[in-house]
């Protein structure tokens, strides 16, 4: 399976995501935001970072880098495109998934271990696991999800949210929303669920002696889902 | 010819910033302020000289990078 791992001027959860991918059997690339081909690929990652410093908006001008033309591209065509934390915000500035990600209510710039609930198996990213409830990580300034009434409507009626924040038990009360998010979203799949966004980072989570291994289990899972 | 363009948060967006800002004018005495919303404000220069065209031309730059629809409208002056 191959994977490609784009890179934008400020991006730095990059190489964590390379060492993830390979970890779990990618063979990944390292494409630079400057390319204009994108290598044949079986999932495309936007990783995290602070692309273009969040001048202007989050993710605003990293949305309109030359390889996002071919990231754009090869979504619309059915290829699997995944943005983590910056990389979700890319995806909303392209209009690759709908919403926005303001920022977070209190202000804060929040870097710790939350609890994430699965909203949606039928799609390659999480269908398959015997696990509803995951400890990821979460460092982000503005992660609040918001989109506008409609928006939701359709994003509920299509079954788009991938993940809700909770606790460890599942419970999706506003209590174990970290940053404000509408309804408690963590991630958010687009319509034809071949491309998700999430704030959390499944890739900070591949090893035990670090961190944990729930992001090991998410890697696994993935890439059985696309063989 | 220069226009300028004001980015601002939409009414039913929640404006953290506006917010803290807000009360710190209330903490310093200023109790006659109702609400402050936090916005963007661009100048930009632009080689066409007829206004009508250059404000078009603007708007376009404001659609599709400057405001994000979704939760930001955008207002166009024509400064010079």
């Amino acid at each position: 399976m191959k994977s490609s791992v784009i890179t934008f001027p400020g991006s730095n959860c990059d190489r964590d995501m390379d060492v993830a991918l390979n970890k779990f059997g990618f063979k990944n690339k390292m494409i630079w935001h400057n390319d204009i081909e994108l290598p044949k690929s079986d999932l495309v990652v936007l990783p995290g970072g602070f692309s273009y410093g969040d001048y202007l908006r989050c993710g605003s001008m990293a949305s309109k880098s030359k390889i996002m033309q071919s990231v754009i591209k090869f979504a619309n065509s059915g290829g699997l495109v995944m943005g983590i934390c910056n990389g979700f915000q890319i995806l909303v500035e392209a209009g690759l998934v709908p919403g926005v990600l303001l920022r977070n209510k209190y202000l804060e710039f929040i870097c710790k271990n939350v609890f994430v609930k699965i909203g949606n198996k039928e799609n390659p990213y999480f269908k398959n696991h015997e696990k509803n409830i995951f400890e990821f990580h979460i460092a982000h300034n503005e992660g609040n999800y918001f989109c506008t009434n409609e928006q939701l409507k359709e994003i509920e009626d299509n079954n788009q949210i991938a993940i809700y924040y909770c606790n460890e038990k599942g419970q999706t009360e506003e209590q174990f929303n970290p940053n404000g998010s509408i309804k408690n979203i963590a991630g958010i799949l687009n319509k034809k669920r071949n491309v998700l966004g999430m704030m959390p980072h499944p890739e900070r989570m591949i090893d035990q002696s670090l961190s944990g291994t729930d992001g090991s289990i998410f890697f696994k899972n993935l890439i059985n889902n696309i063989k | 010819m220069k226009i300028s363009a004001i980015i601002t948060l939409k009414q039913d967006v929640l404006d953290p910033q506006g917010k803290v800002i807000h009360q710190t004018l209330d903490g310093m005495g200023f109790k006659d302020v109702k609400e402050v919303r936090q916005g963007k404000y661009f100048e930009i220069e632009v080689e066409e000289n007829d206004p009508s065209k250059a404000k078009k031309l603007v708007e376009d730059i404001c659609k599709k990078l400057l405001a994000n629809l979704v939760i930001e409208n955008y207002k166009i002056i024509e400064t010079q």
